[in-house]
């Protein structure tokens, strides 16, 4: 088995136009830096997009904001980019918010098979509106429905040809429960190594959920924030 | 004398911070409090971005990309440190594992019902994960300014803006009192040295029970 396709436009050929596609990162932690530049090169447009964040104006997810590729957002939050606020003022994107930790489990239901579950989180806020509520013992949990995406895009420190990967510190996030929720997932690594240089121990994404992967030609890895400052 | 106001209830908000404790610390003050965590205080730092065990950076020390904190600021981890997926972070959070999470606060009412993440005629940005963390820790820990920069009361009978979380505040921390969150209402426990009762009142305007046994805030 060998899932290296090592060309970015060929690797994401059948995204179309209207494509729902999940991006892992956090911030710009851990962001499929080449992919997310492949799909903005392609010019797909109105896509619904799923990832924790929007990015920067110019970096990330944002990259595709700017463009105007993106129809809808699902996403826990979108501050620290303006393109994006100007895009919903105007009508021209539509945004569904879902706290971090729903919006994760939401992925993880997808990825899992499971239809819906019932979450403490966001009970009695506008997180809940709309939605079937339930109480047990005493403490109330809200109905959240899974979800799903035709693509999955994903970002490792180290893969093989086999699809299974391993991701360093917090550029970990999304990546991996993302990986298991999406038709066709296609992973992008730092490094890819032969089949078996990989300890099994330490695999955190077993290659059965990823369906693509390729080296990527050059990472960035833009800071969002500066350090603090070491004054109060 | 903004500044000296928020490092004031930041110091007074790291005395919360319990000896073998799991804690996070929200945006803005609380993440300033674990800079005075008392000195013999062992706990241990949680962020939703994936990490147990993580402090500053060493001085002039860039930092890596890869490892951030939830304000996506480079961080340094501590010894015995472990790394996980957002899956895993929201596990913690909402499966009642932290001890503790501090968060800031635009409102706060009698019943502990917070509203920290929407202002009205501003952006919505999305709350992240701050509807997660006020349901899921065992005790949440407001550390806010007392009042609004126009001076109105943040300490209100009932919140009106958008709600982060519903009964979910243990106690309030502010430059001018140290507030619990009881069935009977608000009971003021701490007051700032210069100040009186009838001024933490006034700028309140929830009803404040006062502590038989009130006490002066130290930091």
């Amino acid at each position: 088995m060998n899932k290296v396709i090592p060309d970015l436009a060929q690797a994401i050929a059948d995204i179309q136009d209207g494509a729902t596609i999940m991006i892992g990162g956090f911030g710009l932690c851990g962001i499929p830096e080449n992919l997310l530049q492949a799909v903005c090169d392609k010019g797909v447009k109105n896509l619904t997009v799923i990832s924790n964040n929007a990015g920067t104006e110019d970096f990330g997810v944002g990259l595709l904001l700017r463009h105007q590729q993106v129809k809808k957002m699902i996403a826990s939050y979108v501050g620290e980019n303006r393109t994006f606020e100007e895009l919903v003022r105007n009508g021209k994107l539509q945004i569904e918010l879902s706290p971090q930790g729903t919006l994760v489990e939401r992925i993880r239901a997808g990825g899992a098979g499971i239809g819906g579950f019932y979450t403490p989180t966001g009970y009695g806020t506008i997180a809940a509106e709309n939605k079937e509520t339930r109480t047990w013992n005493g403490r109330h949990y809200v109905l959240e429905l899974p979800l799903r995406a035709q693509f999955a895009l994903v970002k490792a420190w180290r893969g093989d040809p086999l699809g299974n990967l391993v991701y360093r510190a917090t550029a970990r996030n999304f990546n991996p429960v993302m990986a298991t929720a999406a038709d066709v997932t296609i992973a992008e690594v730092e490094e890819l190594v032969e089949v078996g240089n990989l300890n099994p121990d330490h695999v955190h994404t077993s290659g059965i959920y990823v369906q693509r992967i390729l080296q990527g030609l050059h990472y960035e890895k833009r800071f969002q924030s500066a350090r603090p400052t070491d004054e109060v | 004398m903004r500044k000296y106001k928020r490092e004031f209830i930041a110091r007074r908000a790291a005395r919360e911070i319990r000896d073998g404790s799991y804690v996070n610390l929200g945006l803005g003050i609380p993440v300033l409090a674990g800079r005075f965590i008392p000195d013999g205080v062992d706990a241990v730092l949680i962020s939703e971005s994936g990490i147990q065990g993580f402090g500053t950076l060493p001085p002039k020390h860039k930092g890596d990309p890869d490892l951030i904190n939830a304000a996506k600021e480079p961080v340094a981890l501590t010894s015995g440190a472990s790394l996980f997926s957002s899956l895993d972070a929201y596990t913690i959070i909402r499966g009642g594992h932290l001890d503790l999470c501090i968060l800031g606060g635009l409102e706060v009412d009698e019943r502990g019902n917070l509203a920290n993440w929407m202002l009205p005629g501003r952006m919505v940005n999305g709350m992240g994960g701050a509807m997660d963390l006020a349901c899921g820790a065992k005790r949440v820990v407001v550390a806010m300014e007392h009042t609004t920069p126009a001076k109105k009361p943040k300490i209100l009978k009932n919140c009106t803006l958008p709600l982060t979380g519903l009964n979910v505040v243990h106690r309030i921390i502010t430059e001018l009192a140290v507030i619990d969150v009881t069935t009977q209402g608000l009971l003021l426990r701490e007051i700032a040295s210069e100040v009186s009762v009838d001024q933490v009142c006034r700028d309140t305007e929830a009803d404040l029970k006062v502590d038989k046994d009130l006490k002066i805030i130290q930091v």
